[in-house]
């Protein structure tokens, strides 16, 4: 869909803030200590007025937003996702998720998942979608590229209500072009098909897409949605892919526990009880390149042709 | 602007803390459940903050240029209600319902619950920190609202707080801010020396406060010390207030099993007599 070169969805970071000013929104963005690697340094140089860095102190980071935010401020925060919200989560929840509504705080978490690469476990978040999905008024998005991820963020800047979004820190090939309207709580299908569905956010996106190519190879014919937002998840676009594919692998760079899986099977579940495999991490990792670290964890188009076969021979 | 009421003499302020402390036991006996110990400790900081030193109108009580009071250790609810009650945040009739199904008096305060609840509380730590994002915005939308931190010295162990204090004079605000310790000695499981044993005074000091002592339950001193916060300084201030866990209860004072235990009938009316006959 579009030949612009690959990048970082961190990179889009600073991009989103800068397209919030100028479209008239009070952003104040905060950075502990990180802002090098979250790219919140680009906003910064742009507008130092609504930019500041607390040191390493996360906890101190979240609840100076929320204060913000009880002022009037849109508050973004942005680390690793590996320390937020891991690192501050009590506050997250006490001082910002409840507040009547949730305050206006955005999360914006870079180096999600194993891709973060060669720092090894300690930096590879795969629970973090399972904290933020926890935290009641949270809307939590995982965008696949960087336009998406630029148009992400100015979408939860927009939204009155606390949000969590993860970036990733390797330049990854770009899915959509300027023309790609991204919209909060809404699937994107990416390619059509009829004998499987894979559900993927971030990352794993452009993996489904190769597992598609594969698939079509041997004349399946699998759908591909790119599931950026996991809450609210499209429940629409779940069940359609249900009824009309009734076959559902889901791939994120997450464990299977409390991401983008459990938030389809919980649709699929109450509503409609249909075949689903889970492709996730449910180990801890080790060092290497990011691309390797896929092949390590079996992020890998195979494996989701493989999923996406086993889960078809399950349909009755 | 907020209004800046006269000063309320001393004597009329050690009324209200009379109100006040009744309040306290009453609640907590009707909840049989609570914390009297933390809030008793702290009714002559809160009563002559609220009545002579926060700029507040409590029919305005969203006005942009308000003074915050942000109450960290967020427990002593029992306290914290009765002062906002007085104060005419809210009816007085509402303190009956504390923690009660259906009741906005939570255990723990709930933002947007009540008027003049500014922050969600109930994990440590937190109120420092709120502050400063607080007063970041005022001081980028040039309004000079103050924000004040009530803290206990128990809350002290938590990291966050440190992570604050350090931030508060790095970015400037001593003008904005106002920290309190509640140095009560007394936390959940203890004596603070026998739990944590630390020198608040020096910590504080150490990162780079200007720290003003005070007998907080001598109403005029109190008074004095929270003027004394607001004049300039090169340094934020924060008043460490020397408190009696319980004060104004024989049986409560200095006891920890007060912290968070509420009295019998027959403590109950023994409690209320010792604060009309004034143990303040």
């Amino acid at each position: 869909m579009t030949t612009a070169a690959p990048a970082a969805t961190r990179e889009a970071y600073p991009f989103g803030l800068i397209d919030l000013v100028e479209q008239g929104v009070d952003v104040v963005a905060i950075d502990a200590d990180l802002s090098l690697a979250t790219m919140g340094h680009q906003f910064g140089e742009k507008h130092p007025e609504r930019w500041l860095t607390v040191g390493v102190a996360e906890q101190n980071m979240v609840g100076i937003a929320a204060g913000f935010a009880a002022a009037g401020k849109t508050a973004f925060i942005a680390s690793f996702a590996a320390f937020l919200p891991g690192r501050c989560f009590d506050q997250l929840r006490t001082s910002v998720a409840q507040p009547r509504g949730g305050l206006n705080v955005k999360c914006v978490a870079s180096h999600g998942g194993v891709t973060v690469g060669e720092d090894g476990m300690s930096a590879q978040a795969i629970e973090d979608l399972a904290l933020a999905t926890s935290l009641i008024p949270f809307d939590v998005v995982v965008p696949a590229d960087f336009e998406s991820a630029r148009q992400a963020v100015v979408a939860i800047g927009k939204t009155p209500r606390p949000a969590y979004l993860r970036t990733g820190r390797p330049k990854v090939a770009a899915i959509y072009d300027s023309a790609y309207r991204f919209q909060l709580g809404t699937a994107t299908t990416l390619r059509s098909g009829g004998d499987v569905t894979l559900i993927a956010c971030g990352v794993l996106v452009g993996v489904a897409l190769q597992a598609a190519e594969l698939l079509a190879g041997e004349g399946v014919s699998a759908r591909v949605l790119d599931m950026a937002t996991i809450k609210p998840i499209d429940r629409d676009a779940v069940l359609a892919a249900a009824r009309e594919t009734g076959a559902i692998v889901t791939a994120e760079e997450h464990q299977t526990h409390g991401g983008l899986g459990t938030a389809v099977a919980r649709v699929l579940a109450t509503e409609l009880p249909t075949p689903i495999a889970f492709v996730g991490v449910d180990r801890y990792g080790t060092s290497g390149k990011w691309d390797e670290l896929l092949g390590y964890f079996e992020l890998t188009p195979q494996r989701l042709a493989q999923a996406a076969r086993d889960v078809i021979a399950r349909k009755r | 602007m907020p209004t800046s009421l006269a000063p309320v003499s001393v004597d009329e302020l050690r009324d209200l803390a009379k109100r006040v402390r009744k309040h306290i036991v009453t609640m907590v006996y009707q909840a049989q459940s609570g914390h009297p110990g933390g809030s008793l400790s702290a009714v002559e900081l809160g009563v002559s903050l609220f009545w002579n030193h926060l700029r507040c109108d409590p029919a305005s009580p969203a006005d942009s240029g308000r003074d915050r009071f942000l109450l960290s250790k967020a427990h002593a609810t029992p306290f914290y209600y009765s002062v906002l009650a007085e104060r005419g945040f809210f009816s007085t009739d509402l303190l009956s319902g504390f923690r009660t199904l259906g009741s906005p008096l939570q255990g723990h305060p709930s933002m947007g619950a009540l008027p003049g609840i500014e922050m969600s509380g109930g994990s440590l730590g937190q109120g420092l920190s709120f502050a400063i994002g607080q007063s970041l915005a005022g001081r980028q939308d040039q309004r000079d609202f103050r924000c004040w931190v009530l803290m206990g010295d128990g809350e002290l162990n938590e990291g966050q707080v440190w992570e604050a204090a350090m931030a508060v004079p790095h970015f400037g605000l001593g003008d904005r801010i106002v920290a309190l310790v509640d140095r009560n000695r007394i936390q959940n499981d203890g004596f603070a020396d026998t739990i944590m044993k630390t020198n608040p005074v020096q910590m504080w000091a150490g990162f780079g406060w200007h720290v003003i002592e005070c007998d907080g339950h001598d109403m005029a001193a109190v008074d004095q010390a929270l003027a004394e916060a607001v004049k300039p300084h090169e340094r934020p201030r924060i008043i460490v207030a020397h408190t009696v866990k319980g004060r104004g209860v024989s049986f409560m004072e200095n006891n920890p099993a007060f912290h968070g235990k509420a009295p019998t009938k027959e403590q109950l009316d023994q409690a209320l007599a010792q604060i009309d006959g004034g143990l303040s």
